[in-house]
């Protein structure tokens, strides 16, 4: 591998084939992440609406903004639009579906046309899922708890579940996609331990949807029938157990939470490495680290039910599997501050994000020993201490991830390179706006204030006015990424085959790449992060 | 400080117990926050290059660090799982002599009753410096029943009975939520706890105007109502079995399973009698599902409860973590005195 000047074609996978049905039909695994992108970019926009109404209802003790049934509609919605149709599908269905297989030399996934029906299976489930939102909204919480779920509520609950039922499909599919491509599509030459850590990464999160969605799936379908059929599987009026839902509910969303931060994890592993000009520290404990946790996030559901009645033994039995899987995370984190050591550290964009990433997903990690304490979750469990915490992780860590691996793989999906200052700007607006949004919500779950609460006490003012100020720092951090992101389409530089003199198979191939990734199926002959070798030939 | 609240008060004996174990959480997050975030921030601005073009020493990894970088957060883990189970076990299991109160939550309010008949909503009267145990449950959907002063909390379930104790070390007004969303109005169903000095306390419970007799009187009454009387006699003569002595007790099943016979079980034997059948006696207790209001249940449950009281031994039998029965406020603890 050179850094020698790729032989650029005319044609790449964005000029190849114009028109609308030429994205609708297509089978190339780098339209459909577009596609992916373009959904989800909307679902986000939709849900951080419903983040700031609740930030401006908050910012007074008083309900005055909106009423108590909308408000709660706004957090349900919120949760809805955020877990299932941003933060699962984002990295592996946008970044995951473009890199993979250029990553691994291949010409598109196993599967191109299963690839394209998950992209429709997940269009559908959105569309029902919002289309719910819009005729009327759902009030359960995204955690759909029976019995208010199954008998209580008038809301839309029913419609808002098949969403998700759907929409889970997409997931197994793209799972299976991924894992059979991993398994099978890999260049000549590219054995397991020459694959960048983002591939080990996804390869962690196929196994968690493959093994995990189906679970949901039957558990809302469960809901389902006993909403609308009057089955008595939850509801204790019908002879049902209420805490067999949450039971199955989390055995899902637990490691849902790794399905969203493994790979935003993966793409971090790849960014610190290009932009430290390093092998990364570690590299089989980082990959191993991906499994250990897609393996022991199954093992620790039951945290999220230490107040729920459930046996103290079996508490103590979930406490110390969730300090268990507290481990492998830790080992990452020193792994990726290892590998900055004698790097020779280029403060590009992304790696400004990356930044971002490991402060924030520091204090996220780290408070949840907080939650997985026994004797303290009895205090702080479904206050905004919780809030704070899976905030730190999911937008701290998966957003701010996502956003790493977006800002680096960016040029190469679209040739183009956007504004530098501005992207360095934006990653530190949202550092500084999310930790003014979210810190003080540590202080507040302390104090213990209850989440999902219209109304509140007037002492919790002061805190929450921080907080809706933080939203706006970030709301406006967004914002600038979304315009310099848009410009940079039209009006940016060339970008280049690789912009940032970055290892790995997908730069050797021009940006934006051919239809079919590379014009000759590339051989592999070193291990993914050999900056050491391969530098000298430039300088 | 400036005005905005850092820490809630500490009112239970239980509190300063899981502030010191947050605190020792924070000490131990904190060092390793700022360790990890200056190692960035110093590789960072040590090994920049501004021109892209360098490369970083060609170092693969240390086994060793990674060793002593797992065993080391592993122990620090283990040694807060230690920690935070035992202050769990102090929080949820309470003491043997302990003041019931029961209480209903249903959408949007909580229902409270003390054992002398006493009602109240949305506010909840009690003394000082006595080890107190809520026994509560809900009529419609989940709600869950928290006191940060006292920093208890548990979720209540239709159809099952959760409890949380306290011992107040603090008289004062805390606030009471409900912490498990309920629809509409969640965030209304808030109470206040007031912590009274035991005098005044007992002050409050006469002048509090109860009609219908105590806790036990009205589930006697409704013993006698509900016919139950016609079965379970006390002498052991009647179709079922007699109840005296029964809660706490060992129970032996008619498929040879023994259980506790705690308050769980009193309300399923109510309710779907057919589920744990005793041994030698026939299935012929029929429901009483939809017959007895969730506090009519409670009523019966420490009517029940008395029952054991008289004997005494049977409450000495009891597992440990069911606490016993009720005595009236005041007989069997002299009010401690305060600091």
């Amino acid at each position: 591998m050179t850094t020698t000047a790729v032989a650029e074609s005319p044609v790449n996978y964005l000029n190849v084939r114009h028109g609308v049905m030429s994205w609708l039909l297509t089978k190339d695994h780098k339209r459909i992440g577009l596609m992916y992108m373009v959904v989800v970019t909307l679902a986000f926009i939709v849900g951080a609406i419903f983040a700031g109404l609740i930030r401006i209802e908050l910012a007074t003790p008083e309900g005055d903004l909106v009423s108590s049934d909308t408000y709660n509609r706004l957090f349900t919605m919120h949760g809805i639009a955020m877990v299932f149709f941003v933060l699962i599908p984002a990295v592996p269905a946008i970044l995951g579906n473009f890199v993979l297989p250029l990553m691994l030399g291949a010409k598109d996934v196993a599967f191109p046309k299963i690839n394209l029906l998950s992209w429709y299976v997940f269009v559908v489930g959105t569309a029902l899922t919002f289309g719910a939102m819009l005729t009327g909204g759902v009030d359960t919480g995204w955690t759909f708890y029976p019995p208010y779920s199954s008998s209580a509520s008038d809301s839309n609950v029913f419609l808002t579940g098949i969403g998700v039922f759907v929409t889970g499909f997409s997931s197994i599919l793209t799972g299976l996609n991924f894992m059979v491509t991993i398994h099978r599509m890999r260049a000549p030459g590219l054995t397991w331990f020459r694959l960048p850590l983002f591939v080990w990464a996804v390869y962690a999160t196929s196994l968690v949807q493959i093994l995990g969605t189906p679970v949901i799936a039957i558990t809302v379908l469960m809901l389902a029938l006993e909403r609308v059929a009057g089955l008595g599987i939850f509801n204790p009026a019908l002879g049902g157990d209420p805490v067999l839902f949450q039971h199955l509910f989390w055995f899902y969303s637990h490691p849902a939470v790794y399905i969203m931060i493994l790979p935003p994890m993966g793409a971090i592993s790849e960014v610190i490495a290009c932009f430290s000009r390093k092998q990364i520290f570690g590299y089989s404990f980082v990959a191993f680290s991906s499994l250990a946790i897609a393996v022991f996030g199954f093992l620790v559901w039951a945290h999220h039910l230490f107040v729920a009645g459930i046996s103290p033994y079996s508490a103590l039995v979930f406490s110390i599997l969730t300090y268990a899987v507290a481990v492998p995370s830790a080992v990452k984190t020193f792994n990726w501050t290892a590998t900055m050591y004698r790097g020779a550290i280029w403060w590009k964009a992304p790696m400004i994000w990356v930044f971002g990433f490991l402060g924030l997903f520091l204090v996220g990690g780290l408070t949840g020993l907080f939650t997985a304490a026994l004797g303290l979750d009895i205090h702080i469990h479904d206050t905004y201490f919780v809030v704070a915490h899976f905030h730190y992780i999911m937008v701290g860590g998966a957003i701010m991830g996502y956003f790493a691996g977006l800002h680096y793989w960016w040029p190469k999906m679209t040739g183009k390179m956007y504004s530098d200052a501005a992207a360095k700007v934006a990653a530190v607006l949202v550092f500084v706006g999310f930790n003014l949004t979210f810190f003080p919500q540590f202080i507040l779950g302390y104090l213990g204030m209850p989440r999902r609460y219209h109304m509140y006490p007037p002492e919790f003012q002061v805190l929450n006015v921080m907080s809706t100020l933080g939203a706006s720092v970030l709301g406006l951090g967004y914002l600038l990424v979304m315009i310099y992101l848009t410009y940079s389409i039209f009006w940016g530089e060339k970008a280049g085959a690789n912009p940032w003199m970055a290892t790995g198979l997908e730069w050797t191939t021009q940006s934006p790449p051919l239809p079919e990734n590379f014009p000759e199926t590339p051989i592999v002959t070193e291990g993914a992060y050999e900056y050491a070798k391969r530098e000298t030939k430039v300088a | 400080m400036f005005g905005v609240p850092l820490f809630p008060t500490q009112a239970s004996t239980i509190a300063p117990q899981v502030d010191s174990l947050y605190f020792f959480i924070v000490a131990v997050t904190a060092f390793f926050a700022v360790l990890v975030s200056m190692l960035v921030m110093y590789f960072a601005i040590k090994y920049r290059d501004s021109t892209g073009l360098k490369v970083g020493a060609d170092i693969h990894g240390s086994v060793p660090l990674e060793i002593g970088w797992s065993l080391i957060p592993f122990v620090i883990a283990m040694l807060i799982f230690a920690w935070s189970s035992v202050v769990y076990f102090k929080a949820i299991r309470p003491p043997d002599q302990t003041m019931e109160i029961y209480a209903t939550g249903k959408r949007w309010m909580w229902r409270f009753q003390h054992t002398d008949g006493t009602r109240e909503i949305n506010t909840l009267h009690v003394p000082l410096g006595r080890p107190i145990k809520v026994t509560f449950t809900a009529e419609d959907v989940l709600h869950d029943l928290y006191i940060p002063a006292f920093r208890v909390k548990a979720d209540a379930i239709p159809g099952r009975y959760s409890s949380i104790w306290f011992e107040p070390t603090k008289a004062g007004e805390y606030h009471l939520f409900c912490a498990e969303y309920c629809g509409t109005r969640h965030s209304g169903m808030v109470g206040t706890v007031y912590v009274m000095e035991p005098e005044v306390f007992q002050a409050w419970l006469s002048g509090g105007g109860v009609t219908g007799g105590t806790m036990q009187a009205r589930g006697e009454q409704l013993f006698q109502q509900l016919a139950c009387t016609t079965c379970h006699r006390a002498d052991n003569t009647g179709r079922g079995p007699s109840l005296e002595g029964l809660f706490g007790s060992q129970v032996k099943l008619a498929n040879g399973q023994t259980i506790v016979a705690d308050e769980g079980y009193i309300r399923e034997s109510i309710l779907t009698p057919q589920m744990k059948q005793v041994e030698g006696y026939g299935p012929l207790m029929p429901t009483f599902q939809g017959l007895v209001n969730e506090d009519g249940m409670l009523s019966l449950l420490e009517y029940v409860k008395s029952l054991s009281a008289a004997g005494g031994s049977a409450r000495q039998a009891s597992a440990a973590g069911v606490a016993g029965a009720a005595a009236p406020p005041g007989d069997e603890r002299s009010p401690q005195d305060q600091r």
